[in-house]
């Protein structure tokens, strides 16, 4: 069967794979070409600042709320169970080191990033998604106006520009989460002892892949959002397909991103 | 007049396929302003498929298409914008922006345009309400489309496709789906559009009364109404209207209303009312 010219015949499903990885190829093409424009309208004139102010604060204060509530709970949850392994060890003094460094480096970032991604990439998503299907997006490129421009590149600044403030916000809340934990409630150390050792755990690198992170998740999130919601199909029914298919993916690119800076930052 | 000005628009052998059907075969035609073309066609004879190719919304496959002396086959999409922004569209259904009320559905082309930002940012307000005038809604400015019935959406998107006063406004059925009163209401701003402002006209319709208006009659400023033109010595109007037969993507008639009515092709009497229906 080796080396035979119709391969895909004589394998029962070789060209559905084919066609999978043809669409996907070309599924990721179309995603760069987007991102790539969306990129250097950045630079370009006209510029909607009206539209960049708006998406800030839709996107930035508007996810305050359950950011700050995640980085709470994370915070203190870390604290919780850190305190009873930690305990084990009598290293129980170093609460503060451990909740600094893991939220810093990685829970802060990737669970702000996952709660906007579900609170945004879906918004954003089903709103030009609800625009494409009513050929509001054909409008607009009639009416003279670039839809990437107008609606693509305010989305990546201001997710951009919002997430590593909301992820600075997540991990200072974390720590008094985790604080409440360890020293009124577990009385594990004293409140100096763990600011001290909270602040002193963390380096230039932890603070460098704290902040690269959301930077680059900002930019997966809005323009996985306006990638699904842009190439959206089938009436309402496909602006429903499309807001799932923008957070699966959305999430599943942070991990994935998240794993290669880590790698990065690992070797540093 | 209008025949010793620029053309406006220039379709040349134009085709188009999408797989097997000919969604344009060899369309050749002509555009100079204070002109109209009217459309007729079956569903799926490539009407509006003519339309979006001439603002560059569907890439040709074969010919050139001239608008406003620049080939849009051979630009990209960034350089079609300027020229768009020189085109009032109207869409079927309106193809207003939910989000936004009236006025800054109007707004929009005057906002966002960059050919057309710089030069009426001081007066934005006055000339949406300018526009909303010309349609008779300006008490509609703060509405969004949602509260508006279909013929009010429809002259919204009148309003929006004029505010910028550009050379060439384009139609697609802006009657389809309204009553007669509201459909011939709707054409006789189209009318009016077109002597108001000598921009050319192309319309994509399915009633033969929409080309009868644009053909027989002119709109009348002082008294501001539409006037029947004469029978001798309004022919140079009259003329200005020519009508188009689509079929399978190619044009299967070009000419006169007269010439229309006295054609003995069963598909093309199709689209013309007669005296006894």
């Amino acid at each position: 069967m080796l080396g035979s010219s119709n391969e895909s015949e004589a394998i029962p499903g070789g060209s559905c794979l084919l066609d999978f990885l043809t669409t996907l190829v070309s599924s990721f093409q179309d995603f760069l070409f987007l991102a790539g424009r969306a990129f250097r309208n950045v630079v370009r004139s006209p510029h909607y600042y009206d539209d960049v102010f708006m998406q800030m604060d839709i996107i930035g204060v508007g996810s305050l709320p359950i950011v700050i509530m995640i980085g709470a709970f994370s915070g203190a949850i870390i604290a919780l169970q850190m305190a009873r392994a930690l305990s084990t060890y009598g290293a129980s003094s170093q609460v503060g080191t451990i909740v600094s460094l893991t939220l810093v480096r990685e829970l802060g970032p990737v669970l702000s990033a996952v709660m906007v991604a579900g609170r945004n990439a879906s918004g954003i998503a089903s709103e030009l998604g609800s625009m494409k299907v009513t050929e509001q997006i054909d409008a607009m490129r009639a009416l003279g106006t670039d839809p990437v421009q107008k609606l693509v590149t305010p989305r990546l600044i201001a997710t951009t520009l919002m997430l590593p403030c909301l992820t600075v916000l997540a991990d200072a809340v974390g720590l008094v989460g985790a604080y409440l934990i360890s020293v009124p409630l577990l009385r594990l150390i004293s409140a100096g002892e763990f600011w001290s050792t909270s602040w002193r755990a963390l380096v230039l690198n932890d603070l460098a892949q704290g902040l690269l992170k959301p930077f680059i998740f900002g930019m997966i999130i809005s323009l996985v959002g306006c990638f699904y919601g842009l190439r959206t199909t089938g009436g309402t029914q496909g602006v429903g397909r499309a807001v799932t298919q923008a957070v699966v993916a959305a999430m599943v690119w942070i991990f994935v991103v998240t794993l290669l800076i880590d790698k990065v930052f690992v070797g540093l | 007049m209008a025949a010793s000005q620029e053309p406006i628009l220039e379709f040349k052998d134009v085709s188009l396929r999408f797989g097997d059907t000919w969604a344009l075969r060899n369309v050749s035609l002509g555009l100079s302003p204070g002109e109209t073309r009217i459309i007729f066609g079956a569903a799926g004879a490539g009407k509006t498929t003519l339309l979006k190719a001439v603002i560059g919304l569907v890439k040709v496959d074969e010919g050139g298409i001239k608008l406003f002396g620049r080939d849009v086959t051979s630009v990209g999409e960034t350089a079609l914008f300027p020229l768009r922004a020189r085109a009032g569209v109207l869409f079927q259904e309106g193809g207003l922006f939910d989000s936004l009320t009236v006025g800054e559905n109007v707004e929009y082309p005057l906002l966002n345009q960059t050919a057309n930002r710089q030069s009426v940012l001081h007066d934005v307000e006055g000339r949406v309400r300018d526009a909303l005038r010309f349609v008779e809604l300006e008490h509609t400015y703060d509405q969004f489309p949602s509260e508006l019935s279909g013929g009010m959406r429809r002259r919204v998107g009148i309003a929006r496709a004029v505010v910028t006063e550009p050379p060439l406004m384009i139609y697609d059925s802006p009657t389809a789906g309204l009553d007669p009163i509201t459909a011939n209401t709707i054409m006789a701003l189209v009318a009016k559009e077109r002597d108001v402002r000598n921009s050319a006209s192309l319309i994509v319709t399915h009633r033969y009364q929409d080309g009868e208006i644009m053909s027989d009659f002119r709109y009348d400023q002082q008294n501001e109404e539409l006037v029947a033109l004469k029978s001798a010595g309004d022919e140079a109007k009259r003329d200005r209207t020519k009508f188009i037969v689509m079929k399978e993507g190619a044009m299967v008639f070009f000419g006169t209303k007269q010439e229309l009515e006295s054609s003995s092709d069963d598909y093309i009497r199709k689209f013309v009312r007669h005296g006894d229906e």
